[in-house]
């Protein structure tokens, strides 16, 4: 059973709820105050995705969030109802090629992204960006994709003595 | 915290002082500054995100859609930015390397400036 639980319309409004949400049960969860920062934008990340696939797909159904902590790790899943392949994914989480939370300066994904220094910019970020974004941010990140819809998780591992 | 933004301009250079967070829902409000303020022909713009406290990918795509338009006319958009929580998300996008981010607003200025050989 998660720690916390949150359900929410899918309104960018209340992406913010659920970032401070997520940070008030991280920290109460023992979560390194270091990381606490990198949990509200990852949240953010996934919940900004999940409300703009449903507001494209099923404007009425509801975005719904997961907290967990199991004593090891501090887990938050979120989980969207958008339907089979007209969520656009990237191919098997097609996260650019050394992204991840050691990703450092990220040196090779601005030609990861196409947005070279000085040449054509995109007027807009490709949208796995917010995917890739989590993926330089939490421990673990794994994203599936089923009938029912599709859903973010993420792991932070690295945590202070539990309270 | 909601978005306050603001602008003015010193030398030439249109200052855009941005103060709060910057996501999916505030995001929308600085694309549509970036746009009025390029459609005033206002094609050197520097965004001092010093009172800045949240940033995502949202506002990531507002700030390089503001860079192309100004682009389009030759122009330049700098950041102005020494908080390391967002300065990270800039390092993990390689957006580093696509924006000019300096520390101060003078300091953009100077830079932007000594690019385009402004009179001083």
């Amino acid at each position: 059973m998660a720690t916390v639980e949150v359900t929410f319309t899918p309104l960018p409004v209340h992406v913010r709820t659920a970032r401070l949400v997520a940070t008030a049960v991280a920290r109460r969860c023992g979560v390194a105050e270091s990381l606490l920062d990198e949990v509200r934008l990852a949240v953010g990340e996934a919940c900004s995705r999940a409300v703009e696939a449903h507001q494209r797909h099923c404007p009425g159904q509801p975005i719904q969030v997961s907290l967990t902590d199991d004593g090891e790790q501090f887990q938050v899943v979120v989980c969207d109802s958008v339907q089979g392949s007209e969520h656009d994914l990237p191919a098997a989480v097609g996260l650019p090629a050394g992204l991840g939370a050691e990703a450092g300066d990220g040196a090779a994904l601005g030609d990861g992204f196409g947005i070279p220094a000085g040449g054509q910019v995109p007027l807009r970020l490709p949208d796995d960006v917010g995917l890739a974004v989590i993926a330089g941010l939490a421990d673990d990140v794994r994203v599936a994709s089923a009938a029912s819809g599709t859903s973010v998780t993420m792991i932070w591992k690295r945590r202070t003595a539990s309270l | 915290m909601d978005l306050k933004l603001s602008n003015s301009n010193k030398d030439g250079i249109e200052i855009v002082d941005v103060e709060g967070e910057i996501d999916v829902y505030t995001a929308p409000r600085l694309r549509e500054l970036l746009i009025e303020l390029v459609n005033k022909k206002n094609y050197q713009l520097v965004v001092n995100m010093e009172k800045v406290e949240f940033l995502d990918s949202t506002g990531l795509g507002v700030l390089v859609g503001g860079l192309k338009r100004v682009r389009a006319h030759d122009g330049s958009l700098d950041l102005v930015c020494t908080q390391e929580r967002i300065l990270k998300i800039f390092r993990i996008t390689g957006l580093t390397k696509v924006f000019g981010i300096h520390d101060s607003v003078d300091e953009a200025i100077a830079a932007r400036k000594a690019e385009k050989r402004l009179p001083a």
